[in-house]
């Protein structure tokens, strides 16, 4: 099956046909880009909201309970939840269907695994292009499910139109609510168990910290200084379903306007995140190539043994790229 | 630099039918897991209809299937079938768990290519998996 065959037919509703595109995307091969480049232009519609907290915090049970909101209205949704790799061995135990099986048999809910494979941030390297892919056959609510993350792993902030933050209730006291991190990207913060002790109160602790300073927002907007987004905080029970439809609502809300994309901040972020990363990948590629391997490994040893710093050994090997082209 | 175009091979491990224990099947995913296999773990209690919808969307290169319950000659042939029935001929199919020696031929006629029994090892199940799983066409 040619890769444009593929890309028509997961096009057209085809699950299978997506289910091996997105192998291909995911793999990174030959055919994953040509398709990519037929489907990238008929993406771009999709609402991508990135869901992330803590191990064990209810993400995946949050998503699929926003899901079955979601398909009560007949939308359908496509879901890309990424658990880590094993950095040892390349293994993974990717394990978030479980909560999410109520949804299996739906053909409208198409629920994508994804290994980390050595990706740092939270999310796996080809999850955008996976995401394209699912936007561009027809899903306009996607969820990205990050691994569970720990304090810094905002990197679905940048690819992500709207993010959500879960925490549980006994996520800790105000002093983690006015660390830098994670939750200040959060566009939403959702205290997720809210049928358990203490919700009430770690919500009234998080509102209070969040929005401490924003008084000052537009003063320091005005002289151009940068500052942290200010979130809704929202109590769900992804279990009984308290709260979930109001969280629907909210995100609903948020659809990003589809004429205003191009210069949409979060759709520029984006871009700038896809490119950068290939841009990596390319590099290393390209210096794994015949003739330049061995300069690479020379590098290498020289930078561990400390002969030259990696500043220098860097710029020395985008100087080798750079002869090849010439 | 580690070379990140190898691919790992991707392993569904699903518990078909209405037995609860899934300690055996967690224990393999995670030796798998430490073969250096991508597994997919959908828990307990699946209909062949969900352990084919997860082979499908996951595009898995196996589906390995834990059964204690002995329901295994209703259940694995209804999801070969739906596997053949959705183009997945391609996906290598095994079985785990508690099965008679008797009813294997049958099983192995629906497409089962190959049923462990107690006792086997996690060695011997990665090595089945990486000498047939089946070329992708990629």
């Amino acid at each position: 099956m040619t890769d444009n065959s593929l890309a028509e037919k997961a096009r057209s509703g085809d699950r299978r046909a997506l289910a091996r595109l997105l192998t291909q995307i995911e793999n990174r091969t030959p055919a994953g880009e040509a398709a990519l480049k037929t489907l990238y232009p008929l993406a771009g519609r999709a609402h991508l909201v990135g869901v992330t907290g803590a191990p064990g915090s209810g993400k995946s049970t949050l998503v699929a309970a926003l899901t079955g909101a979601a398909r009560e209205a007949g939308r359908p949704v496509a879901v890309i939840a990424i658990d880590p790799s094993s950095p040892i061995t390349g293994g993974a135990i990717l394990g978030d269907r479980v909560r999410m099986q109520i949804h299996a048999t739906d053909d409208d809910v198409f629920i994508r695994s994804m290994a980390s494979r050595g990706h740092s941030g939270g999310l796996a390297a080809s999850t955008v292009a996976a995401a394209a892919v699912m936007d561009a056959a027809g899903f306009g609510l996607i969820f990205i499910e990050t691994v569970g993350t720990g304090q810094s792993e905002v990197e679905v902030a940048a690819i992500a139109d709207t993010t959500v933050v879960v925490q549980s209730p006994e996520m800790g006291d105000e002093v983690q609510a006015i660390k830098a991190g994670l939750l200040e990207v959060a566009d939403i913060v959702v205290v997720n168990k809210s049928d358990r002790p203490g919700a009430d109160r770690a919500a009234a602790q998080l509102r209070a910290m969040l929005t401490v300073g924003a008084s000052t927002d537009k003063a320091a907007l005005a002289e151009g200084r940068p500052r942290p987004k200010r979130p809704e905080v929202m109590l769900c029970s992804a279990l009984n379903g308290a709260g979930v439809a109001e969280l629907l609502a909210a995100l609903d809300r948020r659809v990003p306007d589809a004429d205003s994309r191009p210069a949409d901040g979060a759709a520029l972020k984006r871009a700038e995140a896809q490119i950068s990363g290939i841009l990596a990948l390319r590099v290393a590629h390209q210096l794994r190539a015949p003739g330049r391997a061995e300069r690479l490994e020379e590098t290498l040893r020289a930078v561990a043994s400390h002969e030259i710093d990696p500043y220098s050994a860097a710029d020395q090997l985008l100087q080798l790229l750079a002869e090849g082209r010439t | 630099m580690t070379d990140a175009t190898a691919r790992p091979i991707k392993v569904l491990i699903a518990k078909p039918g209405l037995d609860g224990h899934d300690r055996g099947a967690k224990v393999l995913a995670r030796g798998l897991r430490d073969e250096g296999f991508e597994v997919i773990y959908t828990g307990l209690r699946q209909s062949p209809e969900m352990v084919v919808s997860a082979a499908l969307q996951e595009d898995v290169d196996v589906v390995g299937l834990s059964i204690l319950s002995g329901a295994h000659m209703t259940l694995l042939p209804k999801i070969t079938a739906g596997l053949h029935e959705r183009g997945m001929d391609d996906v290598l199919v095994t079985a785990g768990g508690i099965i008679p020696d008797d009813d294997i031929p049958q099983l192995e006629q629906a497409g089962v290519s190959r049923v462990f029994g107690p006792g086997t090892t996690i060695r011997e199940v990665a090595d089945y998996i990486r000498a047939n799983v089946k070329s992708r066409g990629e």
